[in-house]
């Protein structure tokens, strides 16, 4: 079962960590193949939301929620059930200073039936 | 159909009925654990559960009850479950390959085990009390699946509308589901953790029962009898200090319900409780879990809150307690969980010890620090503290202020007639 992983925190502590940590755990959990995708996100004032509403395109600056604790990286993982998907999240160097929000993944199944071929 | 075999007299009938009543009351959420985890879905597993009573309602008068009801019904429930999911295949194949797995898995593994159920009842526990699951949901769903109770009597208990606590049974239930909440009991390594969630349903639970939060009835003794049966229960498949010490606690306060109320309803405080009321059978049983737990070297909150609820079951009188050792099981249980309400409650055994002026300063102290401001039991033991004073329009005030917070009309009452006796 796949989860994502997205780790949250305010900015200027998650900017205060050291990258080795980071990218340790991550070889750590993509060498045995429990990691299926990571990345770390530049700072929010980078982010930019879209929005089509009646086939209008708007575009804002700034993130989707206005937040102290802002969306920093995350991690698609492969895990069995719930339980060991939060302990890896809890293995995740952030989690001791921001939180790391865990999501199943949810199968996209379309009107015929037909799931996504990955 | 059996129902219109004339063989079958309706003499056996009512004795196989009986039987089966007898069962379901004292095996099916042990049944229902097993199901739970041989069929991988709680609804599935409740479903087969209702069927496999059924089938022996049909069977049994026929054919006799078997040797190990328990067992049969277990592999009944299986057979009705990975039937009604071969059925459901029909429509959907993503289940087909759920039916097959189930199908086969029959002859990798002895036949549903009987030894195999005790953990699975705790496996149950643990999933209903996942931390993943919010607090009112862990409460609901344990109290439906562990214990049995009704969506309608959980919402009674809890002034709750049953659509309220069905909606949340089902979202708990769809994140188990979705999330894959496992079933399991947690491995060494994070069971202390996990524990405490479960200890923390199973004590509210109880003083649900014990003190309801609000309302017009003061206690809900049913509520209160579950949590020490649940108690009771996790104790036997999981013998930890601080089970054993919540069990304890519970009894012990358990004990003192005769003497609480009066039978209009009314408080009756501690100290003024007739003592004789209190139910020594369950003090001796607290006392004996108590010294139990303490022998195991490892002490935790429920347990040193056992401890301070046995010093006062032990003791004649409110004068002739050992307010010293209550104050050290105060400190004791502060330096392992700092709480501004264990603050209050060392307040005021210190003021059984010292002598009023010495808890008021220490309850005064408290409320500056705002922490307490909004809870209605500071301000009455401030009032009662200021009232052996002689300070009464301290007590007065704090009386007030007490009566404008508190949610439980006897409780209101209650301060209301003290405030009335100041004069």
């Amino acid at each position: 079962m796949k989860y994502l992983c997205l780790v949250y925190g305010e900015e200027k502590k998650i900017q205060a960590m050291d990258d080795d940590e980071c990218m340790e755990y991550d070889a750590a959990i993509r060498k045995d193949g429990r990691c299926l995708a990571s990345e770390a996100l530049q700072p929010v004032q980078t982010a930019t939301t879209v929005r089509v509403r009646e086939g209008k395109v708007s575009i804002t600056d700034g993130p989707f929620a206005e937040t102290k604790e802002q969306l920093a990286g995350f991690y698609l993982i492969e895990a069995n059930d719930l339980d060991e998907a939060l302990g890896m999240a809890a293995e995740i160097p952030p989690a001791r200073v921001g939180c790391i929000e865990v999501r199943p993944i949810r199968q996209l199944v379309n009107t015929r039936g037909e799931t996504r071929i990955i | 159909m059996s129902r219109e075999d004339p063989t079958i007299s309706d003499d056996a009938r009512t004795r196989v009925g009986r039987e089966v009543d007898a069962i379901y009351r004292s095996d099916a959420r042990r049944i229902l654990s097993t199901l739970i985890r041989l069929l991988g879905d709680f609804d599935l597993a409740e479903e087969s559960l209702h069927d496999a009573f059924t089938a022996a309602m049909e069977q049994w008068p026929r054919e006799g009850i078997p040797a190990n009801p328990r067992a049969w019904l277990v592999s009944a429930g299986r057979f009705k479950g990975i039937d009604s999911l071969r059925r459901r295949a029909r429509f959907d194949e993503s289940v087909e390959e759920i039916a097959a797995q189930l199908g086969t898995d029959r002859h990798d593994e002895p036949a549903p085990a009987e030894q195999s159920v005790p953990d699975d009842e705790l496996r149950l526990i643990f999933t209903c009390c996942h931390p993943a699951l919010p607090a009112e949901a862990r409460v609901a769903l344990t109290l439906r699946e562990v214990c049995g109770l009704t969506t309608e009597e959980i919402a009674r208990a809890f002034l709750a509308s049953p659509p309220t606590i069905a909606q949340r049974i089902v979202r708990a239930k769809a994140k188990i589901r979705d999330a894959r909440i496992p079933f399991q009991v947690p491995a060494p390594a994070d069971l202390s953790g996990r524990l405490e969630t479960v200890l923390q349903v199973i004590y509210l639970v109880f003083n649900e029962g014990y003190s309801a939060s609000s309302g017009s009835a003061l206690t809900r003794a049913d509520l209160s009898g579950e949590a020490i049966r649940l108690g009771g229960v996790l104790m036997e498949l999981l013998p930890d200090p601080e089970v054993t010490g919540l069990l304890a606690l519970m009894l012990l306060q358990e004990s003192r319900r005769q003497a609480r109320t009066t039978p209009a309803g009314e408080i009756v405080l501690l100290e003024q409780q007739n003592r004789s009321l209190w139910n020594r059978d369950q003090i001796a049983k607290g006392r004996a879990l108590v010294e139990r737990a303490f022998q195991s070297g490892r002490v935790g909150p429920y347990l040193l809150q056992a401890a301070i609820a046995l010093v006062h079951a032990e003791a004649p009188s409110a004068a002739a307690t050992n307010w010293k050792r209550i104050v050290s099981w105060y400190d004791m249980l502060l330096s392992l969980v700092p709480s501004p309400v264990v603050e209050l409650n060392r307040a005021v055994a210190v003021a059984m010890r010292d002598g009023p002026e010495a808890g008021l300063s220490l309850i005064d102290r408290l409320l500056a620090r705002g922490d307490l401001a909004e809870y209605h039991l500071a301000h009455s033991a401030k009032a009662d503290l200021c009232r052996r004073l002689g300070r009464s329009a301290d007590a007065r005030a704090a009386y007030e202020r007490a009566i404008a917070l508190t949610r439980l009309d006897p409780e209101r009452r209650f301060l209301e007639r003290r405030l009335e006796e100041l004069g």
